[in-house]
Parts: structure tokens; C-alpha cells; sequence
């Protein structure tokens, strides 16, 4: 399957017809889909007619735009008028949307064809798509193993072929987890450089779309696409952001790659390996390594798993069977809000709503959520000085490769591990993106994960492009 | 025995009001649905203003300014400030939390002048959303407890509020019916809002406590549901006795909200201190903090109009009445002081044409300055009595204008003569030998049936001033 740029290349051109490439991935979907389980769903006679409409622009001579033709599929915590939006939860059940996402306006604008709505952990809380209402996504690398999370079934889908391209959305490593554990391309912005205006929210302050894609430049494209100011988002930057995929190719040639000398222990062996392997690979670039001291990283976990749960415990509030979604009924307003609410949600979301209320909580605020605000403050002055170092910053994106179906079902903190190199980025608001870098245990996928400063984004593509193509 | 305030004993009531206003946005606080009052239900709203999964807030520039003018007028400081999270469950709360402000408020530290010039301090006024409105069936009293089915309308959800929260200051009832007038005539003057407390676009909480001096202050609950000037007298008046009979009784007072019944005229039990939410409130991550720039701050100043205190003043001065007085009230009230000034500048007399429009213009008729310019001229001069005046003013109104004097001769009015009167003045003090007699034994109170009595022979067109200097003339 072609990847995106020559889809919308030979789409423009005429050369194919987009209601030919969706039918190609509408045929991988056939063929797979049963055993993946990427999504929740296929929007196959919607993305047929938007072809038709695609083809119709590019014969009446007119440009459908940057993204023409391509299959896109869209994690399912994003809202699509008139089309189902879950979050892989009970408690959305039967509603759809009256509006599209800024991101989903844009991708409309640009030619794409969104291909299905993806699976993910309930509400974005997790990371192995197993905490899905509608059952879990598998790995399309081993479908005994899980495709990381959230947003695995994005992450599955551009692994499995089944979309050129995916969007999912990363609060914790949510996107650069599962592409690590799919062997794709993962990319969270900076804060504020992607609208989140209809991104059904987990926890705002660190809530960020971003791109899936089968390489670097494709990912770039996408986010071309996707970024910039949004008047509806009051927390978008009003950037001018400049072209990505003019700038992938550029090189790493002088860039300064950090190692981060007190990074928290507990990567497996093959995925510090390929770690080696990648900074010697940008040495051999052209760039210059030195060494960074971040020694708060190690506190992120825990700062993030105050904030996080604080905020969604904020955003979960309106899911009470009033207006929309699931409703049970009871004998008062209150009790109807319980029952509700218990029936609507899953077991870690409802840790989530517990801790943060908890974190919250009069007499509790300042030991919990006001003291996790303090380390994020000090883990961005940290990286904020390393950044004056580094250029970019390499990290393993996942401690292990992609681990069985149950492995961490039964221990949070096990699970929680999973983004502890993640975690920091979100935090911060900085840009991180994970990039396939080799094989590990079990010939499974090994990504590395390209860290970089506020809206700094090009020199981050610019390494991962170098690292791409170290391996080719 | 009794304070200032009619309390027994040596007690003093203590009030804070929190006001909650309306503002006159075009928009909603944090969507562009309409701002407006008395439509259909649920037709002013969108995907933000119901709370919907992935919708966010954007903030109004429009509410920031209107806000910053009420916080210019309320002699606030205005501070670099953000949006909180006040979190809890209601299902007219379509997010399940109102975004407001907490600890970081945009106007701080100001204060209102009463027209008497008491001064209260004005702790804070902040932005915040409002509600949508419940209506509760079945059941008893209108409230949801025990409802049979409830319906909500989503058309107020999401409406600009600024909260104006009072220090203690206020220790009379009366104090505080005047901070919620010459508020209310503020929020009209800068026109953040139409104020109405019978649509709730203003609504009144008040703060009640009673202590006696030197002795810290009591325990305060906090009276809901008050929706008249009228009510809010009453309501403190009533909760300021129960504290008291409570207190005198040897009972404590508990810390609680309270509902004002305007049918039984009392204060009931709403929530005790106890079972209030824990409302979670941390900073809003959906919004920016909101700094409003020098220059920003300088061009609402530069537009604020005049408000009414000085509008009054300046009518006092130009009148030589008091700033406070009635007819100074009432007039900057109604918006008709420039027009007494008009009247002034055409040449009349300023104190006359003050209490005509007090008296008669109620309606805000037209009548061009210069009539009653002229009217009141004739009136200094002694060319008409107050009596007859009047009843040229009525004719002015009823006409939208005129000339006075051509109105007086169609009336017959003409100023008599000293010499005339005095023989009326003969005639009356020989027809009323008795109340001329009480009159010259000291009894003040006999004018009245004296001047009566000339009025009466001169139909109505003697001046009743001349009149009584007469009879004090002749009683030597």
C-alpha cells in the first residue's frame, strides 16, 4: 500500500482515482479487520461517497487538496457530525455529535477521506486498548499482544494497512506508545499547535491530537494539515507554523542530540539497545551528542497520575444522564446520577474520577493536585534548560516492546509504567514523537522517541526523518 | 432601647450583599448563541452553551468590558485574572461545573457610595456563567425534591454574570435597599445590564448576621430568594429577629443558607454548613488567563458615562437642592436631569422646573426646555402661583410644548394684585373669626383654614406665599 504523499500525488494527478484506494483499504479491512479489531467503526459507504466526491473535484479540474484521496481513520474521542462518537464507552452509547472536530473540518478541507472511527481505552485512560467498552484491539505485529493505547486502534490501523494515515489524541504517551508498539509513526505537538475544539476531553492542560502515519514525511504532511490557530480553541497558538514536510529532508547535520544522563531505570534490554543504535546512527548524521541532566523526570509519573485523573474528574462530570448518552433510571435526580454513572463507565475510569476527586478535595488539594502542580512547573524548568543544550532530546518512547493481553490487566501501576518516558512531554506542553527504529524481542517493533522545545517541531523532524532513514 | 434600626436591646445587624447581575452582552459568555431574554426555551443554545463532549469556551470580549466598567464604576481595581472550575452536579449545570472566578477575580477592593454618603466596601466583582433554568412539577413548593418530572431550558445556561460581592458594611435595612437602588442605577448608567430583579437579571443574596457593639460578629446565613428591593428589606428584617430570639433564647445560630418565602414572610432552612458541596475548584485549563492591558483599562475608563452620584451633584448644584434629596433621586433615576439642566440653560429657573419634572413627568413627556423655561419664569416672577403652575404643566404635557403664558390668559390666570388680596384677606379673617383668633393666640395650625379660605374667594389665583405673609403681616 502507497503511502500518503504519493496517494495524494497520484489522486491530484488523476493518475488513480481515490474511490480506487478506498477500496483497497476497504479490502484490507475486510481481510483483517476480524482479527484486529481496530475500529469501532468502518465508515465505508460514507468514505466511498467522499471519494466519488474527491474524483469528481480532480475531473472538473479543481484541487481537492493537500491530503486528496487518502484514508484516514480517526480515533473515536473525536466528534464527526452526524456519526457515532464513543470513546469506547457505555455511557456515550447512542449519541452522535450535532458538529465536527476543528481537526476533522480541516482533513475535510484537505481532500481526506476518513476511512472509520478506532477503538481506544475508554476516555483515553490507558495503555493497551484493553479498557475498551466494545472488547480490545490486537496487535497487527502479533495479534496475541496488545497495540499499545489509547489510541491503539488508530495505531493498528495504519500498521495493518487499513488507513494511510490516523489520528489520535496523547495525554501520556497515547500516541507515541502504540505507534512504538505498532511500528509506526507517532507525532504529539506542542500544546496549543493542534485544535482541540470537538477532541472529547480526557485532561485538557495535557489533551493533544496528532498524526499517525506509515513514515516521517507522512506524518508531517498531516500535521501541515491539522496545525495551526483555531479561533474556537483558546488554548491554540496563533502560529504562522511553518511547512513540516518542506523540512524532513533537510537532515540531522548540526543538530545537538541530548542524552538524558538520570533517565528513569526500567527499559527492557533490546529497547535500550536500539537507543544506542539511534544516537549513533544521528552521530553519524552529523549531529553531536551531549549529555542532559532532567532530574525531576522520574516525578512525572506521579504528577501526572494527580493531574490527569484531576482534570478528567472535572470533564467526566457532565456524562450524569441528564442531556444526551446513557441513562438509567431511578428513584431521584441524585440516584440516577449513580446508577448511571456505574453502569456507563469502566472499572479505570472510575479509578480515575476517584483519584481526582480525591486529589481535589478540600483538605487534600495541597498535598495532592497543588503539590503535582509544583513538579510540573519544576520538570518544565528542567527540560526548558536542556533545551538550551539539546536541539532534541532521545528517549526510549516504551519500556518494552508489545506485551501479551493480560500482562498488566490486573496492576495499575504496572500499566501506569508504560508512559513513564512519555508522561513528561504532556506535562511540559513540549512536542515529542515516536519513530520505528528496528525490532526488538520477539522481532517486534522498537520506536524511539525524538523529544524537542516549545514549537520546535522541525528540528524534531528533521531527526526523525534522520533516523528513518538510517534504517533504510 | 432600640438601635438605629428598630432591633431590640442594644443589637446591630450586620448585612453583606452578593449581587449577581445580568450583563447586556449581545453573545453568551463563552459561545456566540444570543444573550436574550423571553425566548422560546432551548433556541439560544449550541454545542458549548450545552456542555457538549469536545466543545470548549471562548471568552467574550464584549462581558470583559461590560464587567470592567462595573468594576470602573464600583471604584475597583482591575487585575490580571483567571477562570476557575466550580464543580457540582445540578441538571440545569450542563458541564457539571460553572466556569467562574475563585481566587484570582478581575475587580478587587472597590466601594459604593450611598447617597446619604455612607460608604460599603465592594470586596470583588467577578465574570462567571450562568445556569440554565429548572422548572420542577409535581411535588410540592416548586422545588425538585419530590418533583414528579422536571424541565430544564438551556436558553440562560452560559449568560455573562458579574458578581458583586459587598464587604459587611451595610448595618440598617434601609442601607441596604439603598446599595441595591444606587447599584442597580449604576449598572443602568455604564449599561452592563437592565438590572431587573422580577426577571432575574439582577438577583440578591444577603448576609445576615446581629451582634452587639465591641463584640465579634455572629454567625451569618445567607438569605436566597429574594427577588424585590421590597422582599430584601423584609427578608433581613425578619432573619435579623430570629437570630435574635435565637440568641436571647440561649440557642446558637447554625451557618446556613436560607429561603425566603414571600407568602409566609419568613426564612426557612435550605442547606446547613455541613452538607455544602466541596466544589473542587481549580484553574479552568480550557481557558487563558485574562490580563486586560493598561491601554485597554484607559479606553473603558475614557468611555465610562457619568454615573448617578455625580449626575446628582451636579443637579444639586445647578438646583441648590441636596444631592440626596428626593427630587434629586427620583430625576437622575428616571434619566430626566439633563433635561432639568436643559430648562436651566434656556433660561428657567432650575429649582421650579426640578420639582415640576419630579412631580409630573413621570411618563418622560415631551415638552421642549424652553416652555418650561418660560413656565418657570413666570412662576419666579410671581406672574403665576404654584397651583396654577401645575396646572399649566399638565397643559405643556398634554400638548407636547407651548407657550405658558398664552396658556395662563386661556385659564384665566392672572396674579392678583397685594391690594386685592388684602381685601380678601379682610373678608376671610371676618368669615373665620375663630381660626383667626386661635391664629393670633399662637396656633400655627389655623393658617391652613385662613389661606383656605382666601384660595377659596380668589379661585384659586391668589399666591398662596403672599397669602400667608399677609395674615402674619396683619397678626403684627
Amino acid at each position: 500500500m502507497a503511502d500518503a504523499i504519493e496517494i495524494a500525488a497520484r489522486v491530484r494527478s488523476g493518475s488513480v482515482t481515490a474511490v480506487d484506494i478506498v477500496e483497497q483499504h476497504l479490502a484490507a479491512i475486510a481481510k483483517r479487520e476480524p482479527e484486529i479489531h481496530a475500529f469501532n467503526l468502518v465508515l465505508a459507504e460514507q468514505a466511498r461517497a467522499r471519494a466519488h466526491e474527491v474524483d469528481a473535484m480532480v475531473a472538473a479540474g479543481r484541487d481537492p487538496g493537500p491530503l486528496a484521496g487518502v484514508p484516514i481513520a480517526l480515533k473515536d474521542n473525536m466528534c464527526t457530525r452526524g456519526v457515532p462518537t464513543t470513546c469506547s464507552s457505555k455511557i456515550l452509547a447512542g449519541w452522535k455529535p450535532p458538529y465536527d472536530a476543528t481537526v476533522v473540518s480541516k482533513l475535510a478541507a484537505a481532500g481526506a477521506v476518513v476511512i472509520g472511527k478506532t477503538n481506544l481505552d475508554e476516555f483515553a485512560m490507558g495503555s493497551s486498548t484493553e479498557n475498551s467498552a466494545f472488547g480490545p484491539t490486537r496487535n497487527p505485529h502479533d495479534i496475541t499482544r496488545v497495540p499499545g493505547g489509547s489510541s491503539g486502534g488508530s495505531a493498528a490501523a495504519v500498521s495493518a494497512g487499513f488507513a494511510s494515515l490516523g489520528l489520535g489524541s496523547d495525554t501520556g504517551g497515547s500516541i507515541r506508545q502504540p505507534a512504538a508498539l505498532c511500528g509506526v509513526v507517532g507525532v504529539k505537538p506542542t500544546y496549543g499547535y493542534v485544535s482541540r475544539y470537538g477532541l472529547i476531553a480526557f485532561a485538557s492542560s495535557l489533551d493533544q491530537i496528532g498524526p499517525f502515519a506509515n513514515s516521517v514525511a507522512d506524518a508531517a504532511l498531516l500535521l501541515d494539515v491539522i496545525g495551526g490557530h483555531d479561533p474556537m480553541d483558546s488554548t491554540s497558538i496563533p502560529l504562522t507554523h511553518p511547512a513540516l514536510l518542506d523540512v524532513v529532508g533537510q537532515g540531522a547535520e548540526g543538530l545537538r542530540v541530548g542524552r538524558i544522563t538520570d533517565l528513569p531505570d526500567g527499559a527492557d534490554p533490546d529497547v535500550t539497545e536500539r537507543l544506542e543504535l539511534a544516537f549513533d546512527a544521528l552521530r553519524a548524521a552529523g549531529a553531536t551528542i551531549v549529555d542532559v541532566q532532567v532530574p525531576a523526570f522520574e516525578f512525572g509519573l506521579t504528577a501526572y497520575y494527580l493531574i490527569g485523573p484531576a482534570e478528567a474528574s472535572s470533564n467526566l462530570a457532565r456524562y450524569d444522564g441528564v442531556r444526551y448518552g446513557l441513562r438509567v433510571d431511578a428513584a431521584d435526580t441524585n440516584a440516577m446520577y449513580g446508577v448511571t454513572r456505574a453502569a456507563g463507565f469502566g472499572d479505570e475510569v472510575k479509578r480515575r474520577i476517584m483519584l481526582g476527586t480525591y486529589a481535589l478535595s478540600a483538605g487534600y488539594y495541597d498535598a495532592y493536585y497543588g503539590k503535582a502542580l509544583k513538579v510540573r512547573r519544576l520538570i518544565h524548568d528542567e527540560f526548558e534548560r536542556a533545551y538550551q543544550r539539546a536541539d532534541v532530546l532521545l528517549t526510549p518512547t516504551s519500556p518494552s516492546v508489545a506485551f501479551p493481553f493480560g500482562a498488566k490487566g490486573d496492576n495499575p501501576l504496572a500499566m501506569y509504567l508504560c508512559d513513564v518516558y512519555t508522561i513528561p512531554a504532556n506535562l511540559t506542553g513540549h512536542p515529542g514523537m515516536s519513530v520505528p527504529f528496528g525490532t526488538g524481542a520477539a522481532d517486534l517493533p522498537v520506536g524511539v522517541q525524538v523529544l524537542a522545545g516549545t514549537l520546535c517541531e522541525p528540528q524534531m523532524f528533521r531527526a526523525a526523518a534522520a533516523l528513518e532513514r538510517a534504517l533504510s | 432601647m432600640s438601635g438605629r434600626d428598630g432591633l431590640p436591646g442594644e443589637w446591630q445587624l450586620v448585612v453583606g450583599l452578593e449581587v449577581h447581575v445580568e450583563l447586556a452582552t449581545v453573545t453568551k459568555l463563552f459561545s456566540a448563541s444570543p444573550n436574550r431574554f423571553g425566548d422560546e426555551p432551548n433556541t439560544n443554545i449550541d454545542p458549548v452553551t450545552l456542555g457538549l463532549p469536545g466543545a470548549l469556551p471562548v471568552l467574550n470580549r464584549q462581558a470583559v468590558e461590560l464587567a470592567m466598567r462595573v468594576g470602573l464604576a464600583l471604584n475597583c481595581t482591575i487585575q490580571p485574572c483567571a477562570f476557575h472550575r466550580k464543580n457540582y452536579f445540578y441538571p440545569d449545570m450542563p458541564k457539571a461545573y460553572q466556569i467562574s472566578q475563585y481566587d484570582q477575580p478581575l475587580n478587587i477592593d472597590g466601594h459604593l457610595e450611598l447617597p446619604d454618603g455612607t460608604r460599603i466596601g465592594v470586596e470583588r466583582a467577578h465574570l462567571e456563567e450562568d445556569t440554565g433554568k429548572s422548572t420542577h412539577f409535581g411535588g410540592s413548593g416548586g422545588r425538585i425534591h419530590g418533583s414528579d418530572y422536571s424541565l430544564i431550558d438551556f436558553n440562560r445556561a452560559g449568560v455573562p454574570l458579574v458578581e458583586i460581592v459587598s464587604r459587611p458594611d451595610i448595618r440598617t435595612v434601609d442601607e441596604a435597599r439603598q446599595y441595591v437602588n444606587e447599584l442597580r442605577g449604576i449598572l443602568l448608567a455604564v449599561g452592563a445590564s437592565d438590572a431587573k430583579m422580577e426577571e432575574g437579571s439582577m438577583r440578591v443574596d444577603a448576609n445576615v448576621s446581629v451582634h452587639k457593639p465591641a463584640t465579634p460578629l455572629g454567625t451569618r446565613c445567607e438569605i436566597k430568594n429574594v427577588n424585590s428591593v421590597r422582599s430584601l428589606g423584609r427578608a433581613i428584617d425578619y432573619e435579623a429577629r430570629r437570630q435574635i430570639d435565637l440568641l436571647e433564647s440561649g440557642e446558637r445560630i447554625r451557618q446556613e443558607t436560607r429561603h425566603w418565602d414571600e407568602g409566609d414572610g419568613r426564612t426557612h432552612t435550605l442547606r446547613t454548613k455541613e452538607d455544602a458541596d466541596d466544589y473542587r475548584y481549580f484553574l479552568e485549563p480550557d481557558l487563558v488567563p485574562l490580563a486586560p492591558s493598561q491601554q485597554w483599562i484607559d479606553a473603558v475608563r475614557a468611555a465610562m458615562p457619568m454615573l448617578p452620584a455625580a449626575r446628582r451633584a451636579r443637579l444639586a448644584e445647578v438646583t441648590a437642592t441636596a444631592s440626596n434629596s428626593e427630587a434629586a433621586m427620583v430625576v437622575v433615576e428616571r434619566g430626566q436631569d439633563d433635561y432639568v439642566l436643559a430648562v436651566a440653560a434656556a433660561g428657567g429657573d432650575a429649582a421650579r422646573a426640578l420639582v415640576h419634572v419630579k412631580e409630573a413627568f413621570a411618563d418622560s413627556p415631551s415638552v421642549p426646555a424652553a416652555d418650561l423655561a418660560k413656565l418657570t419664569t413666570m412662576e419666579v416672577s410671581g406672574k403665576l402661583t404654584a397651583t396654577q403652575a401645575k396646572a399649566v404643566v399638565a397643559e405643556l404635557i398634554a400638548n407636547g410644548g407651548g407657550d405658558a403664558a398664552q396658556i395662563a390668559a386661556a385659564k384665566g390666570f392672572e396674579a392678583m394684585e397685594t391690594d386685592a388680596l388684602g381685601s380678601l384677606v379682610d373678608q376671610a379673617i371676618a368669615e373665620n373669626a375663630e381660626a383667626w383668633s386661635k391664629f393670633c393666640a399662637g396656633e400655627g395650625k389655623a393658617m391652613g383654614a385662613l389661606v383656605g379660605a382666601v384660595m377659596k374667594l380668589s379661585h384659586g389665583k391668589a399666591d398662596g406665599k403672599a397669602v400667608t405673609a399677609l395674615f402674619n403681616q396683619k397678626k403684627g
